[in-house]
């Protein structure tokens, strides 16, 4: 019995699973059992079932390297799930709604009566020098007038327990196929564990987004044609592409397969020729969409694409200029912006945010450097951030001078003591930082994936979670405890 | 069907059936040189001259020694015409449109893909190498089962269909070849005892033996054999066999006419050769003549139904842009 948990440090983090005094949490504690009934070699045969699956599977994502361009890389998991309890749950739901509500009437908002500035709640200058808002979609009227359907909302845990929102990705969020794919492979490895604990399932996300896509169709009388539109194989999150278009069967669509004509319709290539497209999932940032409208240079976008959409011949998810609110700084106002739309308090509170952009909250955190996290406003993927505590001194004056710069770029966030997850490392368990990525799909209603992503940080110490730079994943069990 | 997808369906498919062909084209010469007195034979250097690659491997190999060949043929990833590195190409195009093939299918076919490079030792070993190459063969069959028994009999399907059909027609003319090439001269009369069961061995390696027996009722035969392997209408892996195919696939697409008048134009010139009387130069060129028709036949399905025709047909603007 290698795994006990009387040797598992939980020390100065909130742990998902083990309280500090060695105890499992009550949701934890049929897992926790089932762990130390395991000796090495069950261990062992666990991770390499995981591990085959995986590989054969072909859950991958792409990464790029200078020697060897672009290679599929097999997903790092650990077979160790995150638990939350369902009553917790609920509440984080509530706040998400809530949260993604506001967003979505905030951009409708930005892009026609700018009310919210008017009002003098959001600051004007802050708009204008977005790089996210796009002066072509002013007064376009996407349907339902909702411009985020798609939103991934990241979530940490603090030492004392507290769930923040770290960001909210309301462009082209990646991992939801991560998070369902994580989920079977778990039935195939554990599925002993399915019978004895109450998780909430997945599964129906799919079928979820797929509804949600065909609502926004602009011709009503036939079944719409819905496609997902992807930059290609090279794009790290093309196995993400495949995989929602395979599950809602539709197509996946290059560029070069769409085109619009006189008519502005939007048609795809066929062996029996042209064929109307009426709503497209895009997985290509906006300015890459239209060579007519943006980029010039693209060749991953459609020309014309921008022209069919505003005339609403075709449907975008998420909207072009979406983007607006997922800006950094955009973020350290959204409880604001919650009680101005909804006139509610915000449920799910945002992590304690400086602005650069105001005087004393820069000289605040120009002074407080070796402690914050510093991050650059429209950066996705943990690119061009500082981690003050772990950088170096040269670093940290390369970040001083970045920000004096560009103050209106950065924003600075006290580094969180993130909560962790024990994870598999050789046949013991250790902690590991985690975070969460929950995905909210927004139509006529709003719908919550049951949990969503947790990616851990599988180096010692780390924080980093993202893929692209050593992070891996865990399932995610929302978990009803018995009564 | 995107026309995107209708040909890397297509590719997906030859490379398959290019994999399992090379595996069985390896076969048949191992085992022709296991018949044949050594000095009789030239080896393993025809199978080069066969994939039509001489040149390149030239680049990287100075002898055509049994370890080099063997490498190009089997594990070279730089090589175009190794099984490793068609297995690869069918894994990638297979990734492009993972979402259109079953999900089993895929699966298989990445699996197929590691095992490949994993078991690549025992590949290249004189002892493992046979089980390796009947393994290649039997996940291919699998993955054609798969997918005869798990996907919608749609116009992917059927582009699936024709890369096998055009694939393997292409490779059974080359399976041919070897018998052909490793023979300096069929007249010399030192080889005649051996010629029967270096038929029976091509046969064997296009698992036609059997079928050869029940459907021609003779006696391992030159002439018989030819027959059969070229314009047999039952047996799966005959060339008529397969232009037969290709004829019923096409004429469930639209504009048909082009690709079907190349499809009757090798049908006809197979069907209306007396193969029995061509000597083994003859027979060489006649084969050399066939693999021109499969590249138009090709080539017009390229023109109809794929992205780059579609392009051109569908949208002028662009064509007149670039220009």
């Amino acid at each position: 019995m290698p795994i006990d948990w009387k040797d598992y440090e939980v020390k100065d983090f909130f742990d998902e699973l083990i309280q500090t005094n060695g105890q499992p949490r009550s949701s934890s504690a049929t897992l926790a059992r089932y762990l130390t009934t395991l000796s090495s070699d069950e261990i062992d045969s666990l991770r390499a079932a995981s591990e085959l699956s995986i590989k054969e599977m072909g859950i991958t994502f792409t990464v790029y390297t200078q020697e060897e361009g672009s290679i599929d890389r097999s997903w790092p998991f650990d077979i160790i799930p995150r638990i939350i309890p369902k009553s917790e749950w609920d509440r984080i739901e509530l706040g998400l709604k809530q949260r993604v509500r506001a967003l979505n009437l905030f951009i409708d908002d930005l892009y026609h009566d700018q009310k919210i500035i008017k009002n003098k709640v959001f600051p004007a200058e802050l708009l204008a020098n977005s790089v996210n808002f796009r002066k072509e979609c002013i007064g376009v009227n996407p349907p339902l007038n909702i411009w985020a359907h798609i939103c991934g909302s990241d979530l940490v845990r603090d030492a004392d327990g507290t769930m923040y929102v770290l960001e909210d990705n309301l462009r082209v969020p990646s991992g939801v196929s991560y998070m369902l794919e994580n989920r079977s492979v778990m039935k195939r490895v554990f599925p002993e564990m399915f019978e004895a604990m109450s998780v909430q399932p997945v599964d129906d996300y799919p079928s979820q987004l797929f509804d949600m896509l065909c609502a926004l169709a602009p011709r009503k009388q036939v079944q719409p044609e819905v496609v997902v539109l992807t930059p290609g194989i090279y794009n790290s999150a093309y196995f993400e592409h495949a995989y929602l278009a395979q599950q809602m069967g539709c197509e996946l669509v290059e560029g070069r397969d769409l085109t619009v004509e006189s008519d502005d319709c939007v048609y795809m290539r066929t062996v029996d020729g042209l064929q109307r497209v009426d709503v497209i999932y895009r997985r290509i940032d906006d300015l890459f969409l239209d060579p007519d409208a943006f980029n010039p240079e693209s060749s991953l976008g459609v020309p014309g694409l921008m022209r069919a959409w505003k005339k609403g011949k075709v449907a975008l998810a998420n909207a072009p200029g979406a983007g607006v609110a997922d800006d950094k700084v955009v973020y350290a106002f959204v409880p604001e912006i919650i009680k101005y739309y909804l006139g509610e308090d915000v449920i799910l509170p945002n992590v304690p945010t400086y602005r650069c952009m105001y005087d004393d909250e820069r000289e605040y955190v120009l002074k407080n450097l070796d402690l914050l996290v510093v991050k650059p406003a429209n950066e996705s993927g943990g690119y061009g951030m500082m981690i003050g505590p772990a950088a170096s001194k040269k670093e940290r004056e390369k970040f001083a001078q970045l920000i004096k710069a560009d103050p209106r770029n950065y924003i600075a966030q006290p580094t969180l003591s993130l909560s962790t997850v024990p994870t598999l490392v050789g046949d013991k368990v250790e902690p590991r930082h985690v975070d969460l990525r929950p995905f909210i799909l927004s139509s006529s209603d709003i719908n919550v994936t049951m949990g969503g992503l947790t990616r851990v940080a599988l180096r010692k110490g780390s924080l980093v979670v993202n893929s692209s730079q050593g992070g891996g994943s865990k399932d995610t069990w929302i978990v009803e405890e018995d009564k | 069907m995107l026309a995107r997808v209708a040909e890397t369906l297509f590719w997906m498919s030859r490379y398959l059936e290019r994999a399992e062909n090379m595996a069985r084209l390896i076969n048949v010469n191992a085992n022709l040189l296991l018949d044949i007195p050594k000095k009789t034979t030239l080896g393993w250097e025809p199978l080069i001259d066969i994939t039509g690659t001489r040149e390149h491997y030239l680049k990287s190999n100075e002898n055509f020694e049994e370890r080099s060949v063997l490498r190009y043929l089997v594990s070279d990833v730089d090589s175009p015409v190794s099984i490793v590195s068609a297995l690869k190409s069918a894994r990638e195009n297979a990734r492009t449109i993972r979402d259109v093939i079953p999900r089993e299918a895929w699966e298989q076919i990445n699996a197929l893909n590691y095992y490949a490079t994993d078991q690549l030792g025992a590949g290249l070993s004189k002892r493992g190498r046979f089980s390796y190459l009947k393994e290649i063969i039997l996940r291919n069959q699998t993955i054609s089962g798969l997918l005869a028994g798990t996907m919608n009999q749609d116009q992917g399907y059927l582009f699936i269909r024709m890369g096998r059909n055009l694939e393997r027609a292409d490779m059974t003319t080359r399976i041919i070849d070897v018998r052909t090439a490793n023979l300096i001269t069929n007249e010399n009369m030192e080889l005649r005892p051996f010629e029967n069961i270096q038929w029976m061995s091509v046969l064997k390696s296009l698992t036609a033996y059997q079928m050869y027996r029940q459907s021609m009722q003779a006696r391992v035969r030159r002439g018989d054999v030819l027959k059969f392997l070229f314009q047999s209408k039952k047996f799966p892996r005959s060339i008529y066999f397969c232009a037969q195919q290709l004829e019923q696939c096409v004429l469930q697409l639209p504009n048909f006419e082009e690709v079907l008048n190349q499809i009757h134009s090798l049908m006809d010139m197979v069907q209306g050769t007396d193969l029995e009387a061509l000597d083994q130069n003859q027979l060489h060129e006649f084969i050399d003549q066939c693999q021109i028709e499969f590249n138009a036949i090709h080539n017009a399905l390229v023109d109809n139904y794929f992205l780059s025709g579609r392009i051109y047909k569908q949208a002028p603007r662009q064509v007149q842009k670039a220009g």
